[in-house]
């Protein structure tokens, strides 16, 4: 049942893949972040760390309270090379969304 | 799967653990595949010690790069062998590491830079390594997104490649703690004395005390401060580098990608990332900004990258950055690692000044430190690398050609 659980739609992490880094010896966010790959896609996190956060808690029989987030990486949400170059608009777009397989925001 | 790497909040003491023949400072890559390779040999009364989690210190923060393109024979060779104990290593520690053999093409902008490379290509060719030299307009064959105005040559090994870090941590942790080794992590070392009466060093920890009969300073751009509480002054020193992820992208890039003149290297990863770093600049007569062993990610880091990296590869202008982090770089003076017994501390070695390819470095280095270790002959990096180079007085730092292929 938990492998069909996804936790981190990003990275379609599921609730099987944190118990599996828990019984790895993994409990601290920061290394279920690395052990797993959740909150490393587009999000950054957003969406999942507090879903993660429960699912550790509960798996590692540690108090939610304990955990601590792990750190909160730039830029705040993807920004396209070209705009940090300064070079204005992204060259490329098809539809309006950039190429690439990333979502629009 | 076995517990790879923490019982955690165990007490030394209780874990027995109080009293082993090594204890290695740093669970990094240097530091646990020194803890397997000792393993490996028979030797378990060992111990790997570490403040962080895995992955947290530079082990975690690098590009992941394997290359054997080098301006120093002995580089070359050890590389050779460490990128086929890094092929073989999925195979051996029953671990993914993401390995991809996609070369490594370096660009050059200037003469100067395409005379460096030929002298390179020429050892390395002698070294069986089959780099060549390549027209920009091979270059572009090869990577067709290239822009390759101002490009006046290039070389290209293909028989380099990328790996995923962190698996070689967990892969080394998991196989060492499977040989008895015991690895704590979040767990600082905040003394090292001599132990009263005998010759073994002690380390103080707030989970307990080990004592060791050897100690192994592995804890890279953090190697002087861990050198320092047991009286020995390293001349290593850390460097800010900063490094971003994009969005993942359908694989189209095969080699890492490295121009010599801004430093700016990338590769596709094999989860489809860009990812890459560039030197960054220093303001003319100011300390070095870069001087510092801080984390900190900075927005001039990402311009400048961006820059660069839509310079030689416009097609990137419209492609995400999702994350931007940054680790340190352990520099030595003479840019060639430290490694073997500190002067004037018997039973205290260390193993750092890797200058930024220390990950790619520890399947062969910590090899080869375990065998020295065990007694056996020592390779030839342990004289030409030695500790006491700097400081015995009328020897000084070797007299060989400066490895230049430093990159980032």
């Amino acid at each position: 049942m938990s492998r069909k659980v996804i936790l981190c739609r990003c990275e379609d992490v599921t609730l099987a893949d944190v118990e599996h880094a828990v019984a790895a010896g993994y409990v601290e966010l920061e290394e279920v972040k690395r052990y797993t790959g959740f909150g490393t896609g587009p999000c950054q996190g957003k969406e999942c760390l507090r879903e993660i956060a429960l699912a550790l808690a509960r798996a590692a029989g540690r108090a939610p309270k304990e955990l601590a987030p792990f750190t909160t990486r730039p830029p705040l949400v993807p920004t396209e090379l070209g705009l940090l170059a300064g070079r204005g608009a992204p060259a490329r777009r098809r539809g309006g969304k950039a190429v690439g397989q990333g979502k629009a925001r | 799967m076995a517990r790879a790497s923490k019982p955690a909040g165990a007490d030394l003491a209780d874990v027995d653990l109080a009293d082993v023949d090594i204890a290695i400072v740093g669970a990094g890559v240097m530091g646990l595949a020194l803890a397997y390779n000792l393993a490996l040999l028979g030797q378990t009364r060992v111990v790997v010690l570490d403040a962080h989690h895995l992955a947290w210190g530079a082990s975690g923060r690098n590009g992941g790069g394997v290359r054997q393109q080098w301006s120093t024979e002995l580089n070359i060779r050890l590389m050779q062998e460490s990128i086929e104990l890094c092929a073989g290593f999925a195979r051996e520690l029953g671990i993914n590491v993401w390995m991809r053999r996609g070369g490594y093409l370096f660009l050059a902008r200037t003469a100067a830079t395409r005379a460096r490379l030929e002298k390179n290509v020429a050892l390395q060719n002698r070294c069986d390594v089959p780099t060549r030299l390549v027209t920009p307009a091979e270059a572009r064959k090869l990577v067709p997104e290239l822009d390759v105005e101002g490009l006046v040559a290039a070389c290209y090994n293909p028989t380099d490649g990328i790996v995923f870090p962190w698996p070689f941590l967990w892969g080394y942790a998991r196989a060492a703690a499977a040989r008895g080794v015991a690895i704590h992590t979040g767990t600082a070392v905040t003394a090292i004395e001599r132990a009263p009466g005998d010759a073994r060093w002690v380390l103080r920890t707030a989970k307990g005390a080990v004592r060791a009969a050897r100690v192994v300073c592995a804890a890279g751009a953090w190697s002087p401060e861990v050198a320092r509480l047991a009286g020995v002054a390293l001349p290593d020193w850390p460097a800010r580098h900063e490094i971003l992820s994009t969005e993942p992208l359908k694989p189209f890039l095969k080699p890492m990608v490295s121009v010599l003149e801004s430093g700016l290297y990338f590769s596709q990863s094999l989860r489809g990332e860009i990812v890459g770093g560039i030197s960054m600049p220093e303001a003319p007569g100011a300390p070095p900004r870069s001087a510092s062993s801080s984390l900190t990610s900075s927005l001039g880091f990402l311009q400048t990258m961006a820059r660069a990296l839509t310079d030689v590869m416009p097609i990137l202008g419209s492609v995400k950055v999702v994350r931007q982090w940054a680790g340190p770089y352990d520099m030595s003076p003479d840019a060639d690692p430290i490694v073997g017994e500190a002067p004037g501390a018997p039973g205290f070695y260390v193993c750092c000044g890797f200058e930024g390819h220390g990950f790619m470095m520890a399947p062969v280095v910590a090899r080869h430190y375990a065998r020295m270790l065990a007694g056996e002959t020592p390779h030839a990096l342990f004289g030409a690398w030695r500790a006491d180079r700097f400081a015995a007085p009328g020897r000084g730092p070797r007299g060989g050609e400066r490895e230049s292929m430093i990159i980032g």
